[in-house]
């Protein structure tokens, strides 16, 4: 705002952008006789709230912006979703139509036959749930521990975690696959979730938060003669489900979409989550004439994530920019 | 962040630790091992998980550079150093780390540069930002697989969106897919789309927290838009773009879903974490070889993240 329109000492400034807004093409006529120079106290400003050219660069600097960056997001995920409802003639045209024809879930249809669309989803979800909250209970637990038990050297620790949170798990992956097919985990669930489950980054979160809660309320909680479990489970995780969901919502979001170690670890359309999946049809599909299937699949991997993060984006948008604001 | 961390005394870190302040040294007090176990319960498994799945490769690594072997074979044979002179002395070295570079800096640039643009229009005082934020973040949190596929259709020189815009102004669609530099370009596109959101957001909690005094004092000193932008929230910002310079860095350097995606055989594309992928997973199973390429990736990750430690608390901070 501040670069756009010098702030204004006359009250009426702030209201400008929104005033034009809604008096539309005809605001700098109102702001004719609006605002008349007549105020002796105040110098003539350029930026009167009405004037034609206040009007321009609050259209021109802050919704021309606004509307391109978000129809860049969006047109793509448009076309991904208006292609999936295309007949294979709609897409193979050198004459390109924006609507389809008609809504038939065709595509969907193939792409549950070619390949075994259900299963992954199923698989997809099976990973995403049992991972996520095991991952969730497990950050619980070990913030618990490390702000509220005493321990020796749990500093140290803690750092340990730090640090476990800046190695990338690319780096990871052919160790990791060696020893979980050496344990006999390729093509099985539990081999897709197991080497994720270890979770330093919610660990790291909930401490943060844990730290900040008042040591009063649990004194009072352990004269009361309430031990750990109780303490934690009828005081801290109450007080704390906004950071839990934020942890919980980041990890389910990360869980659905990750795509290296799934890829790696199966290879057999059995256990296959939706991202491997969605590989294996685009081998099958990828010759042209497969992009609306292909679109069909994209929609059943994105979809899900776009409502959750629609619904909850502001936890989700707290826990992914964590961090970043000093405080 | 850190700074948060280490500042807090110890022992602000609950009941357990200042209550029974007499009997602190007295040694093995029943409820101080009461809390070890506790401890113990709570936290071993989380640890032993992060020991074994993410310390314990980063070492396994290391060994298995120093391997002449092929995955899924039963022998191997110790070659020392031998992954890393063969990666070195290769062609491929230089291709591969030219190629990380350019991906790296081009995206990472991109990015953050096209963030604080986007947060700039955020944080202009209209309706709607609260909702032109949430959807600019959105590509953030979206599978790599699916909006990789849905940028592949629309650079398909035949039936892509891109191709017909092209054809309308009378020109011929690039081969975006099969020129090893174009398809590095597309990459670098679509993962400029997908993570701008990210600095974006960032860069506009960063805008927010600026001093609203130092901003309306520069403003009545009769500084424009443009003047104050330069000489003043830039050099405020400057925290905000060292965070984001290394978070991003390091998220570059591990890209993979797109790349896989969009270009599976690495033509053009082939970045230091795509060669280690390729080299052990696709045709060649060459175990060595590409762990001696993820630890390379490592040592360059593990600098980055170095000179963070050493330089986010001194450089960079006003307040």
């Amino acid at each position: 705002m501040s670069l756009l329109s010098p702030v204004s000492p006359d009250p009426a400034a702030a209201a400008g952008p929104s005033s034009s807004r809604s008096s539309g093409p005809d605001g700098g006529a109102q702001g004719a006789h609006g605002a008349p120079d007549a105020d002796p106290g105040i110098p003539q400003r350029r930026d009167r709230p009405f004037s034609r050219a206040n009007l321009v660069r609050t259209i021109a600097g802050g919704y021309i912006p606004l509307i391109l960056a978000t129809l860049v997001v969006f047109l793509p995920l448009l076309w991904m979703v208006l292609s999936s409802l295309k007949q294979p003639g709609e897409i193979i045209t050198m004459d390109l139509k924006v609507l389809p024809e008609s809504l038939n879930l065709e595509n969907y249809q193939t792409a549950m036959t070619t390949v075994p669309f259900t299963k992954f989803f199923m698989n997809s979800l099976i990973v995403t749930a049992v991972g996520a909250t095991i991952k969730v209970l497990l950050a619980v637990l070990t913030a618990y521990a490390l702000v509220f038990v005493r321990f020796p050297h749990k500093n140290l620790i803690f750092v340990l975690v730090l640090v476990a949170l800046m190695v990338p798990p690319q780096v990871s992956i052919l160790p990791n696959y060696i020893l979980i097919a050496g344990l006999g985990g390729k093509n099985t669930l539990w081999g897709i979730i197991l080497p994720g489950l270890g979770t330093a980054f919610g660990t790291f979160l909930l401490r943060q938060h844990f730290m900040t809660l008042p040591a009063s309320i649990l004194e009072a909680a352990e004269i009361d003669g309430a031990g750990h479990w109780r303490r934690l489970w009828q005081i801290v995780v109450p007080v704390s489900v906004p950071s839990i969901a934020t942890v919980a919502l980041v990890t389910v979001v990360s869980e659905w979409n990750d795509y290296i170690w799934p890829l790696i670890i199966t290879d057999r359309p059995e256990t296959m989550t939706l991202p491997v999946g969605l590989t294996l049809l685009q081998n099958s599909e990828g010759n042209g004439s497969g992009w609306g299937i292909l679109m069909a699949g994209a929609v059943l991997v994105i979809v899900p994530i776009l409502l959750v993060f629609a619904a909850l984006q502001r936890y989700i948008v707290a826990g992914l920019t964590q961090g970043s604001v000093t405080g | 962040m850190t700074r948060q961390l280490t500042e807090r005394p110890p022992a602000a870190t609950g009941p357990a630790a200042t209550a029974p302040a007499a009997p602190r040294r007295a040694g093995w007090s029943g409820r101080k091992r009461r809390d070890f176990f506790v401890f113990l319960a709570l936290a071993l498994p989380n640890l032993v998980l992060i020991a074994v799945f993410t310390y314990l490769p980063l070492f396994n690594n290391i060994y298995y550079s120093t391997l002449d072997w092929t995955l899924g074979s039963a022998s191997a044979t110790v070659v020392g150093f031998d992954n890393y002179i063969s990666f070195f002395s290769s062609a491929d070295a230089a291709k591969v780390l030219g190629t990380t570079a350019v991906f790296t800096l081009v995206t990472v640039g991109g990015s953050m540069v096209l963030g604080l643009l986007v947060a700039l229009a955020l944080n202009s005082k209209v309706r709607g930002t609260t909702f032109a934020r949430s959807a600019v973040f959105a590509p953030y949190v979206l599978s790599g697989v699916g909006v990789g596929l849905v940028w592949l259709f629309i650079f398909d020189p035949g039936y892509g969106v891109l191709a017909w815009l092209l054809r309308g102004i009378g020109q011929q669609s690039p081969q975006w897919i099969n020129d090893p530099q174009l398809s590095l370009v597309m990459v670098i596109i679509v993962y400029v789309w997908k993570n701008l959101g990210y600095c974006a957001v960032v860069y506009l909690a960063g805008l927010q927290s600026l001093p609203q005094d130092v901003m309306e004092a520069a403003s009545l000193d009769g500084a424009n838009g443009f003047r104050r932008f330069l000489s003043m929230s830039v050099p405020l910002l400057s925290p905000t773009t060292f965070f984001l310079l290394i978070t991003t860095l390091i998220s570059s350097l591990q890209a993979f879903d797109l790349i896989r995606i969009m270009t599976p055989l690495g033509n053009g594309t082939s970045t230091l974490i795509y060669e280690a992928y390729l080299q052990a997973f696709g045709a060649f199973n060459r175990a060595g070889y590409s762990a001696s390429i993820s630890v390379v990736l490592f040592a360059i990750l593990l600098i980055i993240t170095v000179l963070q430690l050493r330089f986010v608390e001194r450089k960079v901070h006003y307040s």
